[in-house]
C-alpha cells in the first residue's frame, strides 16, 4: 500500500463527509446513526494504523511510509512517519474510538458534533506525518477548529470566554510560527521537512537594534516556534488557558485536548526545535529547564488549591508536560525517550481521568469536589478505576505513568542536578493532589442524600475504560513496545544534535 | 522453584479480587491463604537448602533505554532466601488469622462484601514485597517499594468510611514519597556515574564511586556518601525512621492483621534490606553510614519515650516497632549488616506475634483499643495471654548473660536477647558512644514499656465498664472470650520463633566472622585481607574475579600477577549477599567488648520490668500521680514530640496557602492579567464579534489563518516563482 498514510489520514473525513452529505433529519433514528457511523469510521482508521505499525521497520531511523505529490499552487503534499511520530499516530486512531463511545449520550447537534470530531482525527494525524512546512501549518492551524467548535458549541457555561482565552493565546505564537517558516524557506529554498533536517541554519551571532543575538537565526527561529509550541504545551506562564478550556469542554473534548492537542507542542519541539536549530536549543536548554520545573511545582501546588475535578486534573497536566519538556531539552536517550514515553502514557492516562469525571458528571451534573464523597460505597467499580488511574497519574512503577516519569528524571539528572532535585518534588506534591482528589470524592461514607440513588459504571463506560486500563499496564509492565520503536530514531537525533553544537557546548553524555 | 513463589501470591490477590464474586468469598479466601501457603512452603525450602552461591533468573525485558536497562527478574542470594521466609511465613499466618479476625467485623453491615477485598490486598502486598526483596536491580526494587506502599495505603484505608483511616491512608502514603524522592534521585546518581542500573554492575564500580567527587546542587560531594545519604532517605520514609515516622502510628487505623504483616514485620523493614543490600556502596560511604548510626539511634530513643505514655495498645507496639527498626539501622550503619538482618528475622517473629495477640485482645474485648479499659484479662483469654508474655520476653530481651550454651557456643535467651544485644554490642564496638547509651536507655524503656502494656492488659482487675468507655458497647455487656482455633494457631507458630530463632541462626548472623562469611557466600576472609592488602581500594574487584576456589595460599601470587589488569577486574561485582570493608572489623570486635557492656542491656531490661512492676502492679495509683506532677513533659510525650502539629505549621498549612495563592494571584493577576492587558487593544472588538454572533470567533481565526497561507503562498510565488 503506496499511500497507507494517506488513507489513514483521510478515512475520518471521509466518514465525515458522508454525514454531512447523506445523513438527514434529527430525530433519534439519524443520531443513533451518526454516531454509528462515526463509530465504523474511526475504528476502520484504527484497524487500518495497526498495518503501519506492523509495517515499520524501527531500525530504519529515516522516513518510512513516505508520500510525495505536487499539489496546489506549487507546494508538495508530502507525508511520512519516522520513530518520532509514528506512536503519536498510533495515539490518535486508537483513542477517537473510544472519544466517540465516549459522548454517546449526546443529543444535541449530533450529526455536527460526529462531523467535528471526524475531522478533527484527519487534522490531527495529518500534523503528526506531514513532512512539508506548510502542510504542518494547515494541520496544525486547522486542528484547532473543530476544537474551538466542540468547546464553543457543546461546551459549559462559560464556552465563550474559555475559548477566546484559547484564541488568545495560540494565536500570537502561530503568527510568530508562520514567519519563522517563512523565513526558513527562504533561507533554505524548501519547504520539505526531511531537507531542512539537514539544511544548517545559521547560528552566527548578530545585533538587533543593539542586543547582540547568540545563536542568530537559529535562536529568533527557535523562539518564533517556542512561541507556538510552548502554548500547545503548555507551559508556565502560558498555561492558563488550558484549565478554562478543560473546564467548559464537553468530557469528549477534554479526552482529545489532553490525550493528543497537548502533545503537538511536544512532537514540534522533537521535529523543528530539537534538529534544525541545536545550536539554540543548547543555549536556551536551560530556560526550558526551569520553566519546566517551576511548571511541575507551581501547577502542583495550584492542583491542591482546586474545588472543580477538571480544573485540578487539568493543572496536574500541565505539570506532566513539565517532564516532557524537560527531558526533551535534556537531549539525551533517556531524557527524549522518556519525553515522549510521557507523551503516550499521558495519552492513556489523563484520557481516562476525564473520563471518570465524566461519568460522574453524567451523573450529578457537577464537577464540585464538594458535592461528592463515599462514592464507592455505591460504585465499586468506578473506585477501582478511577483509583487505577489516580496510582498511574502519580507515577506509580507498574503503570505506564512510571516510565516517562522516571525516564525524564534520569535523563535531567545527566545535565542539571538542581533541576532534577526540584522536578522531583513533583514526585510528592502529585501524590498529594491527587490522594487528597480521591479521598475527597470516591472515600468516605455516603452522607449525601443527591448521591444515594447513584449508579455504578454502565456496560458502556466499563468498555470504554478497559482497553485504556490495558494499555497503561501494559505499556508499564513491557514499555520496551515504545522504546524499542522510537529508541533508534531518537538516538540518531542525539548523535546529529550534539553533531551540530559547538564542541565545548556538546557533553560527553551523547554516549548515555 | 522462586518464580513459582514470586507469581502465587499475585495469583491469589487477582482470582481473589475480581474472582470472588463467581465463586463466592469463602472459596476466594481460602484460595489466597493456599497460595501463600505454597510460597511460604518453598521459601523454607530454598532457605533451608541454599548453598549461598548467588543465582540470577531474568523474566521478561522492562525498562530499556539507551545505557538504562533493566529486566524484570530474581536473584537469589542468602538475603533474598531470608526475606522469602519472613515475608511469606508471616503472610501465610496472617492470611490464616485473617479469617477469624474479619469474620464479623462491625464497621460494615451485611451488604458490604469486605473479605474478599481484605485477602486481595493482603495477597497484593504480599507479590509486591516478594518483588522489593527478589529484585536484581534498583528500579525492579523501587517497584516493589511503591507497590507495597500502595498496598499500604489501600490496607490503612481499608475502614474508607472512617475520615481517621483515610487521612492516615494518605499521609502515611505522602510521607513515603518523601522518601522516595531521595530513594529516586539515588538511583539517577548512581545511574549517572556507574552507567547501569543493576546491582552486580553497581557494587563492581563502588571502589571508584569512593574516590569520584559529583557536583550535585550547590557543591561538590563525595560520591559514595551522597548516594548512601539518599538512599538512606528513601529507607527512612518507609521503615519510619525518626522526621518521616509520622506516618508509621497513624497506620494503626488500617486492621491489625495488617500492621501485624506491612507495620512491624515486613514492609517498614525494607529500608533495613536496602541498607544491607547495598552494603558494597555502604561499605565506602563512612560519612552516610555514620548519618545512619545517628538516625537509627535517635530514632530507637525518641520512639521508645513516646511509647512509654501512649494508651492505645496498638500505638504502643507501633512506637515499638519504630524504636526497634531504629537498632536494626544502628547495626546496619556501623557495619554489621548480618546482625542488622538477624534483628530483622528475629523481630519479624515476635513483632508480628505481638501485633496479631493484640488484636486477639481487640477482639475478645469488642474492638477496645484503649488499655485503660483493659485488666486482669489473664484468666479470661489465657492463650492469647501466653502467646503475648512470649512476645514481651523476646522483645525485652529476657535471656541469660554471658552464658553460652557448651559445645554449640550459642547464647541462651529468647530471640530478641540474641539479637538485641547483638546490635547491642555491635554499636559500642563500632559506634559512637553516645548511640551506644541511646540504645541501652532505649532498651529500659522498651522493657518498661512493654510491661506497662502486659500489667495493664492482662493483670489487676478489669476497667472494662469503668470510665471512658464510650464505643457505646453498653448495650451488650458481652464478657471476653479467646479467639477461635484459627486466630490461635498462628500466634503458636510464631512463638516458636520468638522463642528459638535467635539461638538457631545466632551462628549464621552474629557467630564468628568465619561462619558469618560463609553463610552469607562470602569469600573467606584471610584470602580477602591480602587482597586488600595488595590492591587498596581494588580490592572488592579483584578478590571477585578471583574463582572461589583460588582462594588458597596461591590467591596472592595470582593477584600480583593480574595487577595491571586492575582496569578490567573493575568490572565484576564481590561474592555474596553481603560485603565487608577489609578495613571492617566491627563484627569481630562485638564479640571481645567488656563483659559490661554484654551485661548493660540485661540490667536496663531488668530496670525496665521493675520499674513497670511497681507503678502498675505494686502502686497503681503512681502512674498519674507522676504524670501531674511532671505535666510538661507528659503532654510532650503523649503528643508525640508534637511532631504532627510541627508538620502541619511548616508543610502542610503553607502547601495549601501557596497553592491558593499561587492560583489567585499567580495565575489569576499576574499571568492572566497581563496577557489581557497586552491584548485590551483587541479584546473588545473581538468581544463585540463573539457576542454578535454565536461562536463567530471560530470563523474569524480560521480566517485570519488561511489569510496566513496565502501571505506564505504569494511570498513564496513571487520570490522564488516555481
Amino acid at each position: 500500500m503506496d499511500n497507507l498514510l494517506s488513507i489513514i489520514t483521510f478515512t475520518p473525513a471521509i466518514g465525515a463527509l458522508i454525514l454531512a452529505v447523506f445523513l438527514r433529519g434529527n430525530d433519534a433514528a439519524a443520531q443513533r446513526n451518526a454516531k454509528w457511523l462515526a463509530l465504523a469510521a474511526t475504528t476502520a482508521t484504527f484497524l487500518i494504523s495497526l498495518f503501519l505499525i506492523a509495517g515499520y521497520d524501527p531500525a530504519d531511523t529515516g522516513f518510512q511510509f513516505v508520500e510525495d505529490h505536487d499539489w496546489i499552487m506549487g507546494l508538495s503534499y508530502k507525508v511520512g512517519v519516522d520513530g518520532i511520530s509514528i506512536l503519536f499516530v498510533m495515539l490518535t486512531t486508537f483513542l477517537m474510538p473510544l472519544t466517540i463511545a465516549a459522548c454517546w449520550d449526546v443529543d444535541t447537534r449530533v450529526k455536527e458534533y460526529m462531523i467535528a470530531f471526524l475531522m478533527l482525527e484527519t487534522l490531527m494525524i495529518g500534523v503528526f506525518v506531514a513532512l512539508d512546512l506548510v502542510l504542518f501549518y494547515l494541520f496544525f492551524e486547522a486542528g484547532l477548529i473543530p476544537m474551538f467548535l466542540i468547546i464553543g458549541i457543546w461546551g459549559g457555561k462559560d464556552r465563550i470566554y474559555a475559548s477566546f482565552k484559547f484564541f488568545l493565546y495560540t494565536f500570537l505564537g502561530s503568527v510568530l510560527m508562520l514567519v519563522a517558516m517563512i523565513a526558513m524557506y527562504v533561507d533554505a529554498g524548501t519547504t520539505d521537512i526531511a531537507a531542512l533536517l539537514n539544511h544548517n541554519f545559521s547560528s552566527e551571532a548578530f545585533p538587533i537594534l543593539g542586543i547582540n543575538v547568540l545563536g542568530g537565526m537559529q535562536t529568533l527561529l527557535w523562539l518564533a516556534f517556542f512561541a507556538s509550541f510552548a502554548v500547545k504545551m503548555p507551559m508556565w506562564p502560558v498555561h492558563t488557558w488550558l484549565p478554562d478550556a478543560h473546564v467548559q469542554a464537553p468530557t469528549a473534548g477534554s479526552v482529545v485536548l489532553a490525550a493528543i492537542l497537548l502533545k503537538m507542542g511536544g512532537y514540534g519541539f522533537l521535529r523543528f526545535s530539537l534538529p534544525m536549530f541545536p545550536v539554540a536549543s543548547d543555549m536556551l536548554a536551560p530556560m526550558v529547564f526551569w520553566m519546566s520545573a517551576i511548571a511541575i511545582v507551581y501547577t502542583s501546588l495550584v492542583a491542591l488549591a482546586q474545588q472543580d475535578m477538571k480544573k485540578l486534573i487539568a493543572y496536574s497536566s500541565v505539570a506532566h508536560m513539565g517532564y516532557v519538556t524537560m527531558g526533551i531539552f535534556s537531549a539525551n536517550q533517556q531524557g527524549i525517550d522518556g519525553a515522549i514515553f510521557q507523551m503516550i502514557s499521558h495519552g492513556f492516562i489523563s484520557g481516562a481521568l476525564f473520563l471518570c469525571v465524566g461519568v460522574i458528571y453524567d451523573r450529578m451534573h457537577t464537577r464540585d469536589i464538594d458535592a461528592y464523597g463515599g462514592l464507592v460505597n455505591r460504585m465499586p467499580a468506578y473506585a477501582l478505576v478511577f483509583m487505577f488511574f489516580t496510582m498511574a497519574n502519580v507515577g506509580l512503577p507498574g503503570t505506564s505513568g512510571f516510565i516517562g516519569e522516571f525516564l525524564t528524571i534520569m535523563g535531567i539528572f545527566q545535565v542539571n542536578t538542581w533541576v532534577a532535585f526540584v522536578a522531583a518534588t513533583g514526585v510528592i506534591l502529585s501524590a498529594g493532589y491527587a490522594l487528597w482528589l480521591y479521598r475527597r470524592v470516591v472515600w468516605g461514607d455516603l452522607i449525601k442524600e443527591s448521591l444515594k440513588t447513584i449508579t455504578d459504571m454502565t456496560a458502556r463506560e466499563r468498555a470504554i475504560f478497559a482497553p485504556l486500563v490495558a494499555m497503561t499496564l501494559l505499556l508499564g509492565v513491557y514499555p520496551s513496545l515504545v522504546t524499542d520503536i522510537i529508541g533508534p530514531s531518537v538516538g540518531a537525533l542525539i548523535t546529529d544534535y550534539h553533531a551540530a553544537i559547538p564542541a565545548e557546548a556538546g557533553t560527553q553524555l551523547a554516549s548515555h | 522453584m522462586e518464580t513459582i513463589i514470586l507469581f502465587a501470591p499475585l495469583v491469589g490477590a487477582v482470582l481473589c479480587g475480581f474472582g470472588w464474586k463467581y465463586f463466592g468469598e469463602k472459596p476466594a479466601q481460602i484460595l489466597t491463604t493456599a497460595m501463600v501457603f505454597l510460597a511460604a512452603l518453598l521459601s523454607w525450602v530454598i532457605f533451608l537448602t541454599f548453598d549461598g552461591t548467588t543465582d540470577h533468573v531474568s523474566l521478561l525485558r522492562w525498562v530499556d533505554s539507551g545505557t538504562l536497562a533493566a529486566d524484570w527478574g530474581i536473584r537469589l542470594d542468602r538475603m533474598t532466601a531470608i526475606m522469602l521466609v519472613v515475608v511469606n511465613s508471616v503472610s501465610a499466618l496472617v492470611h490464616l488469622y485473617s479469617f477469624g479476625y474479619m469474620a464479623h467485623d462491625e464497621n460494615w453491615t451485611d451488604a458490604e462484601p469486605y473479605r474478599a477485598r481484605f485477602f486481595a490486598y493482603l495477597s497484593f502486598f504480599t507479590f509486591a514485597m516478594l518483588m522489593l526483596v527478589t529484585s536484581d536491580n534498583l528500579i525492579q526494587m523501587f517497584f516493589g517499594w511503591e507497590g507495597v506502599g500502595v498496598a499500604s495505603y489501600l490496607l490503612i484505608g481499608f475502614y474508607w468510611k472512617k475520615q481517621s483511616a483515610s487521612a492516615a491512608a494518605m499521609k502515611a502514603f505522602i510521607v513515603n514519597r518523601v522518601g522516595d524522592f531521595g530513594f529516586l534521585l539515588g538511583i539517577a546518581a548512581l545511574y549517572f556515574l556507574t552507567d547501569s542500573v543493576r546491582f552486580d554492575d553497581i557494587f563492581a564500580q563502588v571502589p571508584v564511586l569512593a574516590e569520584t567527587q559529583i557536583s550535585f546542587l550547590w557543591t561538590e560531594w563525595n560520591a559514595a556518601n551522597l548516594i548512601g545519604v539518599l538512599l538512606f532517605i528513601g529507607a527512612m520514609g518507609k521503615s519510619a525512621q525518626l522526621f518521616l515516622h509520622t506516618w508509621l502510628p497513624d497506620a494503626m487505623e488500617g486492621p491489625t492483621p495488617v500492621s501485624a504483616l506491612i507495620h512491624a514485620a515486613t514492609m517498614v523493614t525494607a529500608g533495613v534490606f536496602l541498607v544491607s543490600r547495598m552494603s558494597p556502596l555502604y561499605e565506602y560511604a563512612p560519612q552516610a553510614k555514620l548519618m545512619i548510626v545517628y538516625v537509627g539511634g535517635f530514632t530507637a530513643f525518641f520512639a521508645a519515650t513516646v511509647g512509654l505514655v501512649q494508651n492505645d495498645i496498638k500505638r504502643v507496639i507501633a512506637y515499638s516497632t519504630c524504636s526497634q527498626l531504629g537498632y536494626m539501622f544502628v547495626a546496619a550503619g556501623v557495619g554489621v549488616y548480618s546482625v542488622a538482618m538477624f534483628h530483622l528475622f528475629t523481630h519479624a517473629f515476635f513483632k508480628a506475634m505481638l501485633f496479631l495477640g493484640a488484636g486477639s485482645v481487640i477482639h475478645a474485648t469488642h474492638h477496645e483499643q484503649d488499655m485503660r479499659n483493659y485488666g486482669g484479662l489473664r484468666h479470661k483469654i489465657p492463650v492469647t495471654f501466653w502467646a503475648m508474655m512470649i512476645g514481651t520476653l523476646a522483645i525485652t530481651g529476657v535471656g541469660v548473660p554471658l552464658l553460652y550454651i557448651p559445645g554449640l557456643h550459642i547464647p541462651l535467651g529468647f530471640a530478641g536477647f540474641v539479637s538485641k544485644d547483638a546490635i547491642i554490642e555491635s554499636a559500642y564496638a563500632g559506634g559512637p558512644t553516645l548511640v551506644f547509651w541511646l540504645l541501652v536507655v532505649g532498651a529500659l524503656m522498651t522493657s518498661f514499656y512493654s510491661w506497662r502494656l502486659m500489667f495493664l492488659t492482662f493483670y489487676g482487675t478489669s476497667r472494662a465498664h469503668g470510665h471512658g468507655h464510650h464505643n457505646g458497647h453498653d448495650d451488650h455487656h458481652h464478657e471476653p472470650h479467646e479467639s477461635p482455633r484459627v486466630m490461635l494457631i498462628p500466634l503458636g507458630v510464631l512463638a516458636l520463633g520468638a522463642i528459638f530463632a535467635g539461638m538457631l541462626w545466632y551462628n549464621s548472623f552474629f557467630g564468628s566472622v568465619e561462619s558469618v562469611r560463609h553463610y552469607f557466600g562470602m569469600p573467606a576472609a584471610e584470602a580477602h585481607g591480602e587482597a586488600a592488602a595488595g590492591h587498596g581500594a581494588a580490592a572488592p574487584a579483584a578478590h571477585g574475579a578471583a574463582a572461589p576456589a583460588a582462594h588458597g595460599a596461591a590467591a596472592p601470587v595470582a593477584h600480583g600477577a593480574t595487577a595491571p589488569a586492575a582496569a578490567e577486574a573493575h568490572a565484576v561485582a564481590p561474592e555474596g549477599a553481603l560485603f565487608f570493608h577489609p578495613d571492617n572489623h566491627v563484627l569481630h570486635a562485638a564479640h571481645d567488648v567488656p563483659v559490661w557492656v554484654k551485661l548493660a542491656p540485661f540490667v536496663a531490661m531488668l530496670t525496665g520490668l521493675v520499674l513497670a512492676w511497681v507503678m502498675y502492679i505494686r502502686k497503681p495509683e503512681l502512674p498519674a500521680k507522676l504524670a501531674a506532677e511532671q505535666k510538661p513533659l507528659y503532654e510532650f510525650l503523649l503528643n508525640k514530640w508534637y511532631f504532627d502539629e510541627l508538620y502541619d505549621a511548616i508543610f502542610v498549612r503553607p502547601a495549601k496557602w501557596l497553592g491558593a495563592t499561587l492560583w489567585k494571584r499567580g495565575d489569576g493577576n499576574v499571568i492572566d492579567g497581563t496577557i489581557n492587558g497586552l491584548a485590551m487593544g483587541i479584546v473588545p472588538f473581538f468581544t463585540r464579534l463573539a457576542g454578535r454572533m454565536q461562536s463567530g470567533y471560530v470563523f474569524h481565526y480560521a480566517f485570519a489563518m488561511v489569510l496566513g497561507i496565502v501571505v506564505l503562498v504569494t511570498w513564496m510565488t513571487l520570490a522564488y516563482g516555481h
